[in-house]
């Protein structure tokens, strides 16, 4: 494909889609995140199998506050607007604002890790509670700990497409990179609205 | 052509902002959804009332997110939305028999 | 000397050709070798078990060993053979019969394949270090979490890694068949493999991460001292079963359904006839698709789950012979007033058909939960699912082979070999596992090392034992086919059997850009139309032009060797805290790679119209 064709004067209302690489990235991603939608759904199942096999260990009553959650799914729900704002700024070709608003939702998302990091660490060493301590705690730790790790996940690939492109700007080539990167962090949004129901509000009821 | 061109662009951009207040008042339901979820649990409400409430809320946000963040209400979805949706029913399967069938 | 090096270079550079392929026919050779090596060291442990059984106390393997023979056996045989030979079918056909120039993703497909094999080192390699798995294919906490050694490591490690693969695979596939169909090609005309290739990949979607996140809960509470199913803490070994059976059970149609597939292709093509009641043989396949996750739990009927679950789980069993009833009948129907052509593929397709429909006679036996509490755990479930695994997939396999063996490499297979091939498998198939209802009828269980003298179990074990040689006469037969062919068989057209889909329209093996112009689809069974209309080949859809295609690339290999070194790291940390710098340099090899990736960009290369025009002169 030749420069001329990927750097068009203005970009087509469906940038992510308007090469044939951008609409086979877009429906496998989509694929991808129906699959995803299973593998989260197996560990939601195993923790609402085990959430009360805490093996006289602490339970989710005693160890979730909701302050901490609320700050965390309000930094997540944000960061879900602004990648909504980076996308938009993309099919306006600002390749700069897009940059900008990609960098806030990289900011808010680091924001969500650090609580959920001071979490673990709280209860681990605060509460003692740990993967071990019963299957409470492994399936809890391993439902938020996956989701977490979704998280850093998306933040590396994000950062790494933002310094890649930085130079260069936007083009038909890296648009649906950035386009399906957006998709897996709405994703994330989506994995935690769950999470912050199903783990800590009927958790603490 | 030229010309042309650029009135295509503006009401691309028009459109695309319209688009874009809409995000934004999704975005303000999204937070209502939440600060009532958060509420509800706050209040000490019966629980017979607000699991089934709190998963509801959940869903729709979870509809907003797919359908106005993900653009999922944008055409070319169809088959996204498909396996979304077959995806939703095997998760479904999974978590009601994960749930209900397991301390017999 | 130079002819040496010559000689070298080129051997380095086939090496080289192969690690570094993202083009579907090679990678498709790829599958077929592995998936055909795996297929034979499943085979030993098989024949290794048959002389174990043949005779009462028999002594030849320890029960340990066992144990391991009978985990191994079915673990390779269902994810190291059949899943990645029907890949390599997939790959071989798929693209062509869309009228495709590759497929969606290339570099995943390579990536696909890489993390399969590694996968399966992983698995082989507890056989040298220190024993192999042996907590039976389907790894039933607590057994497997309590299982001493590194043998259940080795499966979940290996599982997890090759599971990765095939899931890439599935969605490669479907992205495929959806978006880079040629213009014409609508859902409705597709050729029956290449539906069924669309709903196996749907299934592999949505079961593999499944088995995904049981494998990591199985790994945790065996490396990490987690408590999922260990009842002291709290856990519960019903979530395993739960998990693996929602994979499980879509996995034995994944594998059953690209088999429907062929048999539908090959049956229409060797009765001269279009594939009788295709829209219902669609609706068949996404049917089967549908019901295949409604009904995991009916392999957990002997675990308790209830009077109520149970029924509806074997209800919905049931209703799955409506639509492979469906499927049998259209087959039937398809040969009707056809003009028959028999020869090696079609005798797996005609053999097929009955030693399937015994098994799925069987497994509606076996849905009826009051009755399955005495098949539970016998020879009786032993013989239903090899008479659907075997008779149904296998035999596909076996009939695919033969088939599109043209279309892959430009040669038949010996018809003679081919037909010895099939008598003695078939014999040999019949003989091993008929005799295996009884068997479990009678009591014997499954899974045991020994059975006892003076219970009348004698004979029918010994006919079994011999069935199974026969099958590995079968299948050796086969390999020297395989060679035969490669070295004496003479180059054929592209179209030897008078083929009806667009893979015939084009040269055997085909060209690596496939169709030189891409093809005009005009109705289902395009290449038989454009023949009854008195033309040559198929009508293009667009002018002779520049032909885009995806650069060769390492990384696929190195980010699954990455993968299989952090695998290693893992499994022993346990015993050492240091080996977790394997998993680091392991890690650090595959992300590597996969920044690699995603920072260089690969626009892929052109192949110019001047050349293409060059090449169809020499033709």
């Amino acid at each position: 494909m030749s420069d001329q064709t990927l750097n068009p004067e203005t970009m087509p209302e469906q940038p992510e889609r308007a090469t044939l690489e951008g609409k086979n990235k877009f429906l496998g991603f989509w694929f991808f995140l129906g699959g995803e939608t299973v593998l989260f759904a197996s560990l939601f199942g195993t923790y609402l199998a085990l959430r009360n096999s805490t093996n006289d260990g602490p339970g989710a009553e005693e160890l979730f506050g909701l302050e901490l959650v609320f700050v965390m799914t309000m930094l997540l729900l944000t960061s879900s607007l602004t990648s909504v704002y980076a996308m938009y700024h993309m099919k306006n070709n600002s390749f700069g604002k897009m940059q900008l608003w990609l960098g806030i939702t990289v900011l808010l998302g680091l924001g969500f890790l650090g609580c959920e990091l001071y979490e673990f660490y709280h209860y681990i060493h605060g509460e003692g509670f740990t993967l071990r301590s019963s299957a409470f705690g492994s399936a809890f730790y391993t439902l938020v700990g996956f989701h977490g790790g979704h998280v850093t996940f998306g933040l590396l690939w994000i950062i790494a497409l933002m310094v890649r492109n930085a130079k260069r700007g936007l083009n038909l080539y890296n648009a649906p990179k950035f386009y399906i990167a957006s998709l897996y962090w709405h994703f994330i949004d989506v994995v935690w609205v769950f999470i912050f129901t199903v783990v800590y509000l009927m958790g603490v009821i | 052509m030229a010309e042309n061109t650029n009135i295509h662009e503006n009401y691309k951009r028009k459109k695309n902002k319209e688009e874009m207040k809409q995000q934004v008042i999704t975005f303000a339901l999204m937070i209502v959804f939440t600060l009532i979820a958060f509420g509800m649990v706050m209040a000490d409400l019966s629980k017979l009332f607000v699991i089934p409430v709190l998963l509801v809320l959940a869903a729709v946000q979870v509809g907003f997110q797919l359908y106005y963040f993900m653009h999922m209400s944008h055409k070319g979805h169809e088959m996204p939305a498909l396996m979304i949706y077959s995806g939703a029913f095997v998760a479904f399967m999974t978590v009601l028999t994960l749930s209900v069938l397991i301390w017999w | 000397m130079s002819t040496a090096v010559a000689q070298k270079k080129g051997f380095g550079a086939f090496i080289w050709d192969y690690l570094t392929t993202v083009d579907h026919k090679k990678i498709a050779h790829l599958y077929l070798v592995a998936g055909g090596l795996f297929f034979l060291v499943g085979g030993l442990e098989a024949l290794l078990i048959r002389i174990q059984l043949i005779k009462p106390d028999n002594d030849f393997v320890s029960a340990g060993f066992y144990n391991e023979l009978l985990t191994m056996h079915g673990t390779t045989m269902i994810f190291l053979a059949a899943m990645p030979l029907i890949f390599a079918i997939m790959n071989a056909v798929v693209p062509l019969q869309i009228g495709a120039r590759d497929v969606a993703f290339p570099f995943l497909n390579s990536l696909g394949f890489w993390l399969f094999l590694f996968g399966g080192l992983i698995l082989n390699c507890g056989w040298f270090l220190g024993g192999a798995p042996d907590a039976g294919w389907t790894a039933y906490a607590p057994l497997s979490t309590v299982s001493p050694g590194h043998g259940v490591d080795f499966y979940v490690l290996g599982l997890q890694i090759s599971g990765a693969g095939t899931l890439i695979g599935g969605i490669n596939f479907l992205v495929t068949i959806i978006n880079m169909r040629a213009p014409g090609m609508t859902y409705m005309r597709m050729p029956l493999f290449t539906w069924t290739a669309l709903v196996t990949s749907t299934l592999i979607l949505f079961a593999f991460p499944a088995l995904t996140v049981g494998l990591f809960l199985l790994m945790f509470d065996r490396l990490f001292g987690s408590g999922f199913f260990n009842a002291s803490m709290g856990g519960n070994s019903v979530i395993w079963e739960h998990l693996f059976w929602i994979f499980g059970h879509p996995e034995v149609y994944i594998l059953i359904l690209p088999a429907f597939g062929v048999f539908s292709d090959v049956l229409s093509t060797f009765s001269k006839k279009r594939l009788f009641g295709y829209t219902a043989m669609v609706f068949a396949t996404t049917l089967i698709g549908f019901l295949g996750f409604m009904v995991w739990a009916h392999h957990m009927f002997a675990t308790g789950l209830g009077p109520a679950a149970n029924s509806i789980f074997a209800i919905a069993t049931m209703a799955i012979a409506v639509p492979t009833g469906i499927k049998i009948f259209n087959w039937l129907f398809t040969l009707w007033g056809g003009t028959i052509t028999i020869n090696s593929a079609m005798l797996w397709a005609l053999g097929f058909i009955p030693s399937f429909t015994i098994g799925g006679t069987t497994g509606v036996m076996l849905a009826a939960a009051a009755a399955d509490y005495q098949y539970h755990d016998t020879y009786f479930v032993v013989a239903h699912f090899h008479y659907v695994i075997v008779g149904g997939v296998v035999f596909g396999l076996f009939a695919a082979m033969h088939y599109w063996w043209p279309k892959m490499f430009g040669k038949v297979l010996n018809e003679t070999l081919g037909q010895i091939t099939f008598w003695t498998f078939f014999t040999g198939f019949h003989l091993t596992f008929f005799i295996q209802h009884f068997l479990g009828l009678m009591g014997m269980p499954r899974r045991y090392w020994t059975f006892l003298p003076g219970q009348h179990l004698e004979t029918g074990n010994l006919v079994s034992s011999i069935g199974a040689f026969l099958m590995a006469i079968g299948a050796i037969v086969f390999v020297i086919n395989v060679i035969y062919t490669s070295v004496k068989a003479p180059k054929v057209s592209g179209d030897p059997w008078d083929g009806r889909t667009l893979e015939w329209s084009i040269p055997s093996p085909p060209p690596h850009y496939n169709f030189k112009q891409t093809p005009l689809v005009r109705g289902l069974d395009p290449l038989w139309i454009e023949k009854m209309e008195g033309r040559k080949g198929i009508t293009p859809a667009e002018p002779l032009d520049d032909i885009h295609m995806p650069n060769p690339s390492i990384l696929p290999f190195i980010m699954s060797l990455g993968l299989f070194i952090a695998g290693f790291g893992f499994i022993y940390q346990v015993d050492n805290l240091s080996y977790l710098w394997l998993v680091i340099l392991g890690m650090g090899i595959t992300l590597g790679c996969m920044l690699t990736r995603s920072v260089k960009d690969d626009l892929g290369h052109h192949i110019h119209k001047e050349d293409l025009e060059k090449e169809g002169a020499e033709q």
